[in-house]
């Protein structure tokens, strides 16, 4: 029989299987941000354990309340500057160089096919484009990481879901995730890898790819995952090109966790996305979809377009195609947070920043902010919000306030108007 | 670790109840476990429930439905119910995420099927129930006005390490 992506890295990285089915796996990355580390720290100071297993294995970012809003949170930030000083961990990013986790890891070149990946947090399953496993875990999970390099798993049963067809102008991967999410419910991945495949995603770029490897917990998945292929080389050739005699070889060896073509799943979802229009969510789960054109009555008094589902390069070209040479409706209020500094940087340089400012747009520094309704934009009891984010749970954003997820285009459509629009309809 | 499982339980009849409802972001900036004790399920809306009420207070066990614990990694939200005294909560089902952080903090996130859950609701129409637990066989029982039930819950033999162990940390570093 043969095996899937999944279960090959499962195997390559098998450090111990203590009792039947659970498996504990090395780490080639344990990534940390400034919200869930500093308790595994403090935890591991009181046991007189602050060790780290590998500094150059672990990465941290100080991006969920940057820079500090207040006392509480600077401490976080100033828990995690000293911890990784005092352990000379490299890839420390602070205000200036930091951007949110799941965009400026990748954007390093931090993330590789075949890796083992944890997080304490729940959108780490965003480096699975790369042909990783990546999963969200506690802090105690990041607190064992940290110190020892190993996780513990159960046996990664995984879902296919073999996407085809053509996408209409307008519809993109958020589109086909909310899709997914809305086919498969909030539970119907838990405790399973989604393998995400087919003709669909062979065109899409890193960027399109990570949108749909985000949301995979949204329908409860442990990692998203795709298939290492030309375009995660080219994305990686920066960072690989000393380790390879050509791109060639790269892809060879990349191809090596490809899932064998006997592989067993446990479910295959066939999607053809064709007939897919711009989805929109409602009510207060992600698997609450509908097409934009039935959610049309909805009003909006924020657009926030940004974090680690959409606040990409192409997220911003997206939107600002659809900005170019129009202004947000009277009272709707527009916030733009490019996920890192070298979109920040790139955005500038391609007049999209421009663009979102002649709109009307605020541009904010990169940061998880307004997503999880911690600082930059938090929402008022019965006001509504158009967000490139993945979570519509009921106060996500603000007690009180309404989440539409929806993709760039789509928000910046909605913005324009003044309620839910389909970008194909202004 | 010598924690004590079971007592008086609180019923929230929901599924898909997350941790952003059983722990907010905005209190997500503690960074002890103490501080969380008075936010517990602030922002859950529930016919009947009341954050601030007696029966959260007083309460050991918590009854529920699917896929607690969904969302957000935050192990905030096993932290919350540490702090409040609850040790044990029993589900038709859980985020992967949640019950993991539960168990490694050396609690107990029972999973039984839904006609069992649905059981444990119904002895709940007569009133108030107390929950025992008794872990080496793996079994509860259920006593409120009616008579008594017994149910079997299944664990995996990491599941009752880590709970033996005291969690994750005190496992992992006797092993690894």
């Amino acid at each position: 029989m043969g095996q899937t992506i999944a279960e090959k890295i499962f195997a390559a990285h098998l450090r111990d299987e203590p009792f039947d089915g659970t498996y504990v796996l090395d780490l080639d990355r344990v990534l940390c941000h400034e919200i869930t580390t500093p308790v595994a720290i403090a935890d591991l100071q009181w046991r007189e354990k602050d060790r780290v297993f590998d500094r150059t294995k672990i990465k941290a970012v100080i991006d969920h309340v940057t820079p500090a809003k207040d006392s509480k949170t600077a401490i976080q930030g100033k828990m995690l500057r000293d911890w990784a000083g005092r352990h000379d961990i490299p890839d420390f990013f602070d205000v200036g160089q930091n951007g949110v986790c799941h965009v400026l890891f990748p954007e390093k070149g931090f993330i590789r096919p075949g890796y083992t990946v944890i997080m304490g947090d729940s959108h780490t399953c965003t480096h699975g484009a790369f042909g990783a496993f990546a999963a969200g875990v506690g802090t105690t999970d990041l607190e064992v990481g940290i110190l020892k390099g190993v996780c513990a798993f159960r046996k990664p049963a995984s879902i296919l879901v073999n996407i085809s067809g053509q996408l209409q102008d307008q519809v993109v991967s958020k589109d086909v995730i909310l899709h997914i999410i809305h086919q498969l419910g909030v539970n119907g991945a838990t405790d399973r890898v989604i393998e995400f495949r087919g003709p669909v995603v062979d065109a899409m770029s890193m960027d399109a790819r990570m949108t749909l490897t985000n949301m995979a917990i949204e329908a409860g998945g442990t990692s998203g995952i795709c298939l290492p292929d030309q375009v995660t080389v080219d994305y990686l050739w920066p960072f690989i090109s000393k380790e390879y005699a050509s791109k060639e070889a790269a892809l060879t060896d990349f191809s090596k966790w490809h899932s064998d073509a006997d592989a067993e799943y446990d479910r295959i979802l066939d999607i053809d996305v064709t007939d897919l229009a711009p989805q929109v969510t409602y009510d207060y789960k992600p698997d609450c979809v509908k097409s934009a054109r039935e959610m049309q009555n909805a009003t909006v008094d924020q657009i926030y377009i940004g974090t680690c589902t959409n606040g990409r390069l192409e997220d911003l070209q997206q939107a600002a195609a659809i900005l170019k040479g129009r202004t947000l409706a009277p009272g709707v209020r527009g916030i733009l947070s490019p996920a890192s500094p070298k979109i920040f940087r790139e955005a500038m340089e391609q007049g999209i920043i421009a663009t979102f400012m002649d709109a009307g747009f605020c541009v904010t520094n990169p940061t998880c902010g307004a997503c999880l309704g911690m600082s930059n934009g938090v929402l008022a009891p019965g006001e509504a919000c158009a967000a490139t984010s993945n979570r519509n749970f009921q106060g996500r954003m603000g007690k009180g306030g309404m989440v539409y997820l929806m993709s760039p285009a789509t928000a910046a459509a909605s913005g324009i108007k003044g309620v839910v629009t389909d970008p194909r309809d202004l | 670790m010598n924690r004590t499982f079971g007592g008086p339980a609180i019923y929230l009849d929901r599924s898909d109840i997350n941790t952003d409802e059983i722990i907010p972001a905005r209190y997500l900036t503690e960074v002890t476990k103490d501080a969380l004790k008075p936010y517990l399920l602030e922002d859950l809306t529930l016919d009947g429930f009341d954050p601030q009420g007696e029966v959260l207070q007083q309460a050991a066990v918590i009854v529920t439905r699917k896929n607690f614990g969904c969302g957000s990694s935050r192990e905030h939200a096993p932290w919350a119910l540490e702090v409040n005294g609850i040790y044990t909560v029993i589900a038709e089902g859980y985020a992967r995420i949640f019950r993991q952080n539960m168990f490694n903090c050396g609690m107990l996130a029972i999973e039984l099927p839904a006609a069992d859950i649905d059981r444990l609701f119904a002895l709940q129409q007569q009133g108030a129930v107390v929950i025992e637990v008794d872990l080496a066989n793996q079994r509860l029982t259920a006593k409120g006005a009616g008579p008594e039930q017994s149910f079997a819950f299944p664990l995996t033999p990491f599941d009752k390490a880590l709970v033996e162990a005291g969690g994750w940390v005190e496992f992992a570093d006797a092993r690894y």
